[in-house]
């Protein structure tokens, strides 16, 4: 039994700052999740606060069952890993995983079977005797971990730990906690503000801002059904195009979206019914770059196709970014590498309508 | 490349007309030549100040008392045979170690209460507990060698509300030590209190947080977290004032000028009764130089740790 509840979890610091605003949340037994959004959004505070770390203004936390509002972190049965590793410089790096379970007077024969089956999981059996100053930042990291997997923890609290890495260590750390997790399925707690991290990793994700939940689900559902313009921006790299527009009568009795006097695009048959009571309104249009790729003459039901002024130009290799500008908005496109696209020339593209969103300008709800 | 050691500071202006250097405008061009010139003015201070002083006392310390004929280790074995200089063997190992290490204790205490008060108010509390530290000492020790005065002491004052006789304060042997360490732990706690206070604050926040999580319960933490993250500073801390404790002169001249029956002599106060007031130079240099033995093994000692640690925490 580790189901984590958060309800109705309020934070608010001296000076009337409410860091965070009142959440619900459940985490099922095994599940991974993860907590993302920017600076400030209040997700590590969330997870400071599921830690004990931070104490809660208002609101209860529950861990395996029971209210832990007053319980001190080392009563929690939880494990932390944090962004600085936090290891212990005058300890080994056994030391440092065999802290807790001293602490808690295991006998030494366990201690030692514990701590040599997770150094094993994490591949660092031959740095026990170091000193964490004698590790790189991702051993360091794995160190943390480990000291971690050995307490076998309710709850695995994770605290933006690849935030220090270089990127080429991040990806592979991250395929590790994976599969430690995959090994070890202990409900998880991860906060991020990547949201690449966030979607890799989790079974759901938890997107935050100015310290409410914008919305919760899988990653994919995430992806194709934004809750807000929000989730819709955060989540995808490169971020979302948002373009003002206003919904209009189309042809053949249909809907349309008129983004510029010169650009207006027929709504698919099948949104029309969601977006027919806006019919006559300002709305903003948002569409992912990879929908709004190279034009083909065999189009899709969905698909039509657009031409816009390149403005730069970004090979990336398997892919090319375009930037144009569409009426003071920039848009970015993900085109075939082949396509030749040169600024200052008009790009043929096709937009696939079928992943067009359109939101509410003031609440941001997509609608 | 700059190394350090061969970079030109003048450049090519600096060349001889010939284009060629000599080896002494090599020399003058060095960095390192440039930075052993800027410190030559502190390195001479250094060495009127304290070098040379300290080998006239080594010499001073070889001659007999009219300063004529050489006696070698003369002086060092009378004064050791001396049973006054046992006592102030004794008494400056005492009074230096009892006030070290209630000073490091109480300004360890000290310095926990001041790190977890508050922020605004923690300043006004650190100010007034540096009070003893920044005024002068000859002038503190007479306010408190006027507290101690048989006839007018303001502690002897208290004691007789209650009901209590009148305490010798500076007339009985065990007594005078006790006031004389009082007033040095007095003195020199808020200077240990300053230095555990930002070693304290130096401690990641996440290390403490760290062992929460861990289970750590506060002495638990503070033993297996902040004693030994401020190894290095309660090291550094305790020889330095160790240092100033064993060559302290102050206190003990003005409060008991080391009686009574020179039970409160240390090296410095009997040092100068022997080498000024007596007029036995030599036997004074000699008597002062006896710290430096005891004092280099402990910094060797605790140097020595602080150079191990810190290869070994440093990140």
């Amino acid at each position: 039994m580790a189901e984590v509840s958060v309800r109705k979890v309020v934070k608010e610091y001296e000076g009337g700052v409410q860091a965070v605003k009142g959440i619900d949340l459940d985490i099922a037994d095994h599940e991974f999740v993860v907590l993302v959004g920017p600076s400030g959004c209040g997700k590590s505070t969330t997870l400071r606060m599921i830690a004990g770390l931070e104490e809660i203004t208002s609101g209860e936390i529950w861990i395996g069952g029971d209210v832990v509002n007053d319980v001190p972190p080392r009563d929690r049965d939880i494990a932390m890993v944090f962004q600085n590793y936090a290891l212990y410089p005058h300890m080994s790096v056994f030391d440092n995983m065999a802290f807790g379970l001293k602490l808690r007077k295991f006998p030494k024969d366990e201690i030692k079977r514990r701590v040599d089956d997770a150094a094993r999981i994490l591949d660092i059996v031959p740095l026990l005797d170091r000193k964490p100053r004698a590790l790189s930042g991702g051993q360091r990291q794995r160190v943390a971990m480990g000291r971690a997997i050995v307490r076998n923890p309710k709850v695995f609290l994770f605290d933006e730990p690849l935030s220090n890495l270089d990127a080429k260590l991040r990806v592979q750390m991250r395929t590790e906690i994976k599969k430690v997790h995959q090994a070890i399925p202990t409900t998880t707690v991860y906060v991020t503000h990547d949201q690449i991290e966030a979607m890799t990793l989790a079974d759901r994700v938890v997107v935050m801002n100015g310290g409410v939940i914008e919305q919760v689900g899988t990653p994919q559902q995430l992806y194709h059904n934004p809750a807000t313009r929000f989730v819709a921006g955060f989540i995808g790299s490169p971020a979302m195009n948002f373009l003002p527009c206003r919904v209009q009568d189309g042809a053949n009795g249909g809907l349309a979206v008129r983004i510029t006097d010169s650009i207006i695009v027929p709504i698919p048959p099948a949104r029309a019914d969601r977006y027919g009571a806006y019919k006559g309104k300002e709305m903003v249009l948002g569409i992912r770059p990879e929908h709004l790729f190279e034009h083909h003459d065999q189009g899709k039901p969905g698909w039509t196709r657009v031409d816009l002024p390149v403005d730069v130009v970004e090979p990336m290799g398997m892919e090319t970014m375009v930037h144009f500008f569409v009426d003071g908005s920039p848009v970015c496109a993900r085109i075939d590498p082949a396509t030749h696209a040169a600024p200052g020339e008009m790009l043929p593209l096709t937009a696939d309508l079928n992943q067009m969103h359109l939101m509410l300008p003031d609440t941001g709800r997509v609608v | 490349m700059a190394d350090g050691t061969n970079v030109p500071v003048g450049g090519l202006a600096a060349a001889s007309p010939k284009g060629r250097k000599t080896a002494m405008q090599k020399f003058a061009q060095r960095r390192s030549t440039t930075g052993f010139l800027l410190c030559l003015p502190l390195i001479l201070l250094v060495a009127c100040f304290v070098v040379y002083p300290a080998f006239y006392a080594i010499y001073l310390s070889m001659l007999n008392k009219k300063m004529t004929a050489f006696v070698g280790l003369g002086n060092f074995q009378f004064l050791l045979k001396r049973h006054t200089f046992q006592l102030v063997i004794f008494q400056s190992c005492l009074f230096a170690i009892t006030a070290v290490v209630l000073k490091a204790l109480l300004g360890f205490t000290l310095a926990h209460l001041m790190h977890n008060i508050p922020g605004k108010n923690q300043k006004i509390w650190r100010g007034l507990l540096l009070v003893p530290w920044v005024i002068p000492l000859a002038l503190s020790t007479l306010t408190w060698w006027w507290m101690f005065d048989p006839s007018y002491s303001a502690f002897n004052w208290v004691l007789n509300q209650f009901g209590f006789a009148n305490v010798p304060w500076l007339g009985v042997g065990w007594i005078a030590r006790f006031c004389t360490i009082a007033v040095n732990v007095w003195y020199g706690t808020p200077f240990f209190m300053i230095m555990y206070l930002a070693a304290l604050k130096s401690v990641p926040e996440q290390l403490y947080e760290a062992s929460a999580i861990d289970g750590a319960n506060a002495v638990q933490k503070l033993f297996f977290v902040t004693l030994p993250m401020m190894r290095n500073i309660i090291s550094i801390t305790v020889l330095f004032s160790l240092i100033t404790t064993f060559a302290d002169f102050d206190i003990v001249r003005i409060l008991t000028a080391g009686g009574p029956q020179d039970m409160t002599h240390v090296f410095a106060t009997y040092a100068f009764q022997v080498g000024i007031q007596s007029g036995d130079i030599p036997l004074g240099a000699a008597d002062s130089l006896f710290m430096f033995p005891i004092l280099a093994f402990a910094a060797f000692f605790v140097l020595r740790g602080v150079t191990k640690r810190t290869k070994e925490i440093a990140a």
